[in-house]
Parts: structure tokens; sequence; C-alpha cells
């Protein structure tokens, strides 16, 4: 009997009394200005439902610190509603089965006909919605120094690899940096991803980044690739190595440098140092990868909660996926919204090129995953593959060693 | 006297915590080495092919191989350096006190910072070889940190940097330890002070030479933040050391498992270093 009234007791004390407020907990790692106030938008279209938006911001770019945090609250049993997340992470923490089931949504909202199946291959998991993808990004893009281009005598845009080597070499010959680069595993890999794709062509990527064709990864176009890239290597200037990827738009943006290939967030840089896209720098794919997207998607991945945080969590989803908020974010982001039903009106010429080339690649069915974000290959294979692309970027092998060795990492 | 019942009861929550949170993790982790743990840990035994996998990999090679330049140059250069300082400060110089602070002063700075000021020295856009060109001397070049064959030294050199004044002061220490009756015998027997240093002093030192190297030598295979804020394990892969393995592998290449490894053989590395060394002073405390 007394240990009944104990029981009792202690339920009483111990139940969490049920919450006034529906509130959501986002853990991301958007610290960045333009970027937190993009998310602040969404926070604002919540607040507005009554919603609480607990921010939970781990610094860090890549978001490994965040996955860190993620680690240990899914451990400890209270994992956060939403967290930011990118491509194979997804599909990992869904094998874990931790992640919420988001279908009732997705179907009332129509999300598998306006998500691009090629974005839906990581939102997805078993056929059940797991994650509401923010923005899509793409990494074939070259950022561009108007002036500097025109002071080395450059008038044109280069459309192919070989002009492109050769605007390089006169920008060297005018006195500039002709590649502003940051020697980071990631951004090596950044620059491999337009390289393979300008040299074998979109098929050719496919089968060697995300088949994991070994006949591909060991085969002369992979060698002509890796060639490129020591020809890319001889653009950089000689300090590159460990710079930061905003370091290096920076040398654009100065006209110390007249190219950057990066991918879309680089804009960013641009506009916020009061630049034009048109008119200051241009932005093209690429040379030899026009027609063709590789892209990174940052999605948020909806955990498992306790009952009484469902109808948040779902609101939060469908918030995210609303066309308004995503035309905002991404014009802020840099990106495009990750919906093909999103109007372009309010980007600017390069948002403008990078929405048509995206709904282009969607139908022409050559929208493919970044290697080097995380979209091609888990996260074991990817950092394998770094390794390769880095120790060849610094000279440490030759290009006939990086075949063969890509091919190995393949397998690791 | 007899240790009464408070001291064991006010020590007892440490001792639990201790237990729990360093011992316990120890073994946590021995066990997650012999499991098919990804990204979160998972209990599915799998014997020991992790370790096999670990063996086979390039970058743990790499990493023990720097592990190996690193330690041996580092353990032997601090030590070297810190004897050289302590017996030129024992000449009974003036401002004694004062030298001894400037020397010790790195100590008291995190490894982060170390590195990170290292790191800016080292580059060639805005450090040495920078100052050096705009001083006039113009083809005056040190690039070491870009290149994938030097940027281990650039490590080292920071590390000794750091502690070489600590090593010093230790061996301070035991120089004003040694017997002065011994070394006035010697000098009325008209011994030059090299040769007191090299036949009476240093062979004195042992213990001292003996703390140093495992001091030395644990710092070393534990070496994380510096690297990490120096060169980020780069270029390419160049400097990286198992602790960089390990918090690769296990926190952004979903391999716990094979993370769990790595730090299971550097756990027996530095046991093999510190355990004798233990067993001494243990046995020195017994029949002392």
């Amino acid at each position: 009997m007394k240990k009944t009234i104990m029981g009792v007791a202690l339920a009483a004390a111990f139940s969490v009394p049920a919450m006034a407020q529906q509130s959501v907990e986002v853990l991301h790692w958007w610290t960045a200005g333009g970027e937190a106030a993009a998310l602040g938008v969404l926070k604002g279209n919540l607040e507005k439902q009554g919603i609480k938006w607990n921010d939970m911001p781990v610094a860090g770019g890549g978001g490994e610190q965040a996955m860190t945090a993620v680690r240990a609250r899914v451990t400890a049993g209270n994992p956060p509603t939403a967290v930011q997340m990118l491509g194979f992470d997804i599909q990992d923490w869904a094998k874990q089965g931790v992640l919420a089931d988001l279908n009732d949504v997705a179907a009332k909202e129509g999300w598998d006909k306006t998500v691009p199946a090629a974005l839906q291959r990581f939102s997805k998991f078993n056929g059940k919605w797991v994650a509401a993808p923010v923005n899509v990004h793409s990494t074939n893009w070259v950022w561009a120094n108007k002036e500097v281009l025109a002071k080395a005598g450059i008038t044109a845009d280069p459309k192919t690899w070989d002009e492109f080597i050769a605007d390089g070499e006169k920008l060297q010959k005018a006195g500039f940096i002709a590649l502003a680069h940051g020697g980071q595993p990631w951004q090596d890999a950044t620059m491999f991803d337009g390289v393979v794709i300008s040299t074998g062509g979109v098929d050719f990527y496919r089968k060697a980044f995300i088949d994991l064709d070994p006949k591909s990864l060991n085969s002369p176009t992979m060698l002509k690739a890796f060639d490129r890239m020591s020809q890319l290597r001889k653009l950089v200037d000689k300090d590159f190595s460990g710079r930061d990827w905003n370091v290096a738009a920076g040398m654009v943006i100065s006209g110390k440098a007249g190219f950057q290939i990066m991918g879309d967030w680089a804009k960013g840089e641009f506009i916020g140092a009061k630049k034009v896209p048109g008119k200051d720098f241009s932005c093209f794919r690429v040379p030899g990868t026009q027609g063709v997207v590789s892209f990174n998607s940052d999605q948020f991945a909806m955990f498992k909660v306790g009952a009484d945080k469902v109808a948040a969590q779902t609101k939060l989803a469908s918030a995210i996926m609303e066309p308004g908020f995503q035309s905002a974010f991404n014009v802020v982001k840099g990106s495009v919204p990750a919906r093909t039903d999103v109007s372009d009106k309010d980007f600017d010429d390069c948002g403008k090129k990078a929405m048509k080339d995206f709904a282009e690649a969607n139908s022409k069915n050559t929208l493919v995953g970044s290697m080097a974000h995380g979209h091609a290959v888990p996260a074991s294979i990817k950092n394998a593959f770094y390794d390769v692309i880095t120790r060849h970027f610094n000279g440490q092998i030759d290009s006939k060693k990086a075949v063969v060795e890509l091919a190995a990492a393949a397998k690791s | 006297m007899k240790a009464g019942f408070l001291p064991k009861l006010l020590i007892a929550p440490s001792a639990l915590l201790v237990l729990v949170c360093v011992y316990g993790y120890i073994m946590f982790t021995i066990y997650l080495s012999f499991t098919a743990s990804t990204l979160m840990p998972q209990y599915e035994w799998v014997g020991t092919a992790n370790y096999v996998r670990l063996m086979g990999l390039e970058n743990w090679s790499v990493a023990l191989s720097n592990l190996w330049v690193f330690a041996s140059l580092y353990i032997v250069i601090a030590m070297a350096l810190g004897l050289t300082l302590a017996i030129l400060i024992d000449q009974k110089v003036r401002a004694e006190s004062g030298l001894r602070s400037v020397f010790l002063y790195p100590m008291a700075l995190s490894f982060i910072v170390t590195g990170t000021a290292w790191k800016w020295l080292l580059d060639p856009g805005v450090g040495l070889e920078h100052t050096m060109q705009t001083l006039g001397w113009s083809n005056f070049t040190f690039g070491w940190i870009k290149d994938s064959d030097m940027a281990i030294y650039c490590v080292v050199i920071a590390a000794v940097w750091q502690t070489t004044g600590f090593v010093m002061a230790m061996f301070l220490a035991g120089l004003r330890g040694v017997d002065s009756e011994q070394i006035n015998a010697a000098r009325l027997d008209g011994a030059k002070s090299w040769q007191i240093y090299q036949r009476i002093i240093i062979p004195q030192l042992g213990p001292v030479f003996i703390s140093a190297f495992v001091i030395l030598a644990h710092m070393a295979i534990k070496s994380y933040d510096l690297v990490i804020a120096l060169t980020n394990g780069g270029p390419g892969r160049s400097t990286w050391l198992p602790s960089v393995f390990m918090y690769q592998y296990t926190f952004t290449r979903n391999e716990m498992a094979v993370g769990a490894a790595s730090s299971v053989l550097m756990l027996v590395a530095i046991g093999v270093v510190v355990l004798p060394y233990l067993y001494g002073e243990m046995r020195k405390v017994k029949n002392g």
C-alpha cells in the first residue's frame, strides 16, 4: 500500500505538465550573418502560428560539431525536433531508426510532385519522408571579377576547358592570381566535382561517383581529370594551403584574383561586399558542365519526438516547404529553392540563371549529387576520396597513382 | 597515524567518479572497438575486424610514421635544449628568476594559442618569410608549413618552443639537488667545469631524465590541439597524428569502431611508456 502511494506521488512529481505553448527545438549551424537572417524568416513564420522557436546553433561550417551534439542528444533519448543535415547523413540517421515519418504532411501538400527525384533520394528512407529540404546549392560554378578579366584582356566567359586554362594563363601574365583557392580537402574536392563532369560528362560522373564502378574510377578519363586538376594547381598562388573559402572569395572580390571555382554560397560573399552580379562579377558554370548541376541540399531531418511535440514538428516541416519561405530564404542564401514550382522574380541575375539551370537539369535528368558535399557517396568513402584528391593536388602522388588509389578508396 | 573513516568518506565521491568516467569509459571504448559501431554505438560483436581494417589503412600508417618522427625529434630536442638552458642558467647569472620566467612562459599558453601563433609566424604570406623579404632579404624563403614533406617539422618547432622551458625547470631543480661537497672536491682536484658536468652532475640527473621522458612521451602521443591549430592535419594529410585519425574516423567519417580501435592502440602506447615508470615509483614508495 505504502509503495503504491509512493509510486503515485513520484509519478505526479515527475510527470511533465502539458505544455501550454507548442515549441520546436532546431539544431543548425547557420550562425553567419546572411544565413542567420534567412532562418529568422522561418522563425517569424512559426511564431505567427504561435509556435515557440528554441534555437540551438552549433558553430562550425560543415556541421561536424553539430553531428556530435546530435549524437549525444539521441543517445540520451532526448533528440531535438529538427536538425540541419546533408545528404547521406540523413540516410545514416534514418538507418538508426530515430527519424520521424512525415508522409501525412507530404501527401497533403504534394511534396512528391514538387521536389525533384534526385533530392527525394535523400529526403526519403524506405518510402517515408524523413526530412524537409530547404535549399539546393550547386558546386560547379565559377565566380569571376569582371574588372580583373578586362584588365587581362579577357572579353568573354570561357566556354571550353582549354579556353579556361588559356584565360588563367593570361591572368597570370597580367600579374593577377588566376585562380583563388583554399587548400582544404573539401575545397579541392569541390573543384574536382566540376572537373570530372567537364572531362567525362554527366554519365561518366554518375558511373564513377554514384555507382562506384571500378572501371570508370580507374579509367583514362579519370586520369585526364586528375591531369586537369594539375593544370588548375598551376593557376593557384603559392600560399593557397589551408586558406578558408571565404578568404579565397575575398581575393576575387578585391581584385587580387580572377576566378574562383566554388559552390553558390560564394555569391553571398560578393553580395555582402555590395558587388552587383553581371556588372562587377560574373557567374558561369565550370567550362564544359553547362546543362549539368552537381548539387548539395540542406535539409531539416525530423527526429522521433514525444506525442506532445508532433503537431509542432509537422507545422515546422510544412513551414519549411512553403513556397514563400523557400523563395525568401534562398534569395538571401544564394541557393535555389528545393521545389520546382517557386517563382524566380525576387532573385538576382545569378539566381535566375541558377533556377533555370536547375529546372533544366531536373527535366533532362542531369541533376547529380555532389561527391564533394556528401550527396554521391557515404561519409567514409567521401573522405577516402578527399584523401586521394588532396594528396594529388598537393603533389604527393601523380595522376597515375591517384587513379589507382581512387579506385581503391571506393572500397573503403 | 591510522586513517579514520572520514577521509575515506570524503574521497569516495571523486574516486567513484574517476572509476566510472575514466576507467568505465576506457572499458566501454575497448568494447566498442570490437563492435560494428558506425554512426552511433552498436553492440554487435565483430571480433578483431576493426583492428585488421585499421592496420590496412593508409591514413593510419601515415599517422603512425608522423608520430614516430614527431615524438622522437620532440623528445630529443626538448630535452637537449632544456638541459642546455638549465646549465647556462645554473652559472649564477644575474636576473636568474627573470630569465626563468621568460623561458617558462610558453608553458602558460594553451596549445591552441601556440599553434595559432606559430601558424602565422610560419606562413610565407604574412610571417617570417614575408618579414625578411620586406626587410630587404629578397630571396629568403621559409615555406615549410606549406610543404607536405616538411610540415611535420613545423609541428616539432612549435611543440619544442612550448615545452622547453618546462623541461629546463625540471633539470634546474635536478641540478640544484646535486651535492655541492662532491663538486667542491672535484674543483680542488683541478677538474674543469665541463668535466664536472659531464662526469659528476649529469650522471646524477638520471631520475630527472626519466621523468622528463615520460612526460614528453605521453604529451607527444596525445598531441591533438597543436596540430589542429597549426596545420589542421594538412597540407593534404601530411601532418596527421593518431589523435587526429581517431577524431576524424570516430566523429566525421562515421566509423566509430575503427576510431575506438585506434584510441585503444594509443592507450596501449602510453601504457608502455608510463607503466614501468609508475611501477618504479611505487617500489620506491614501498622501500623508501
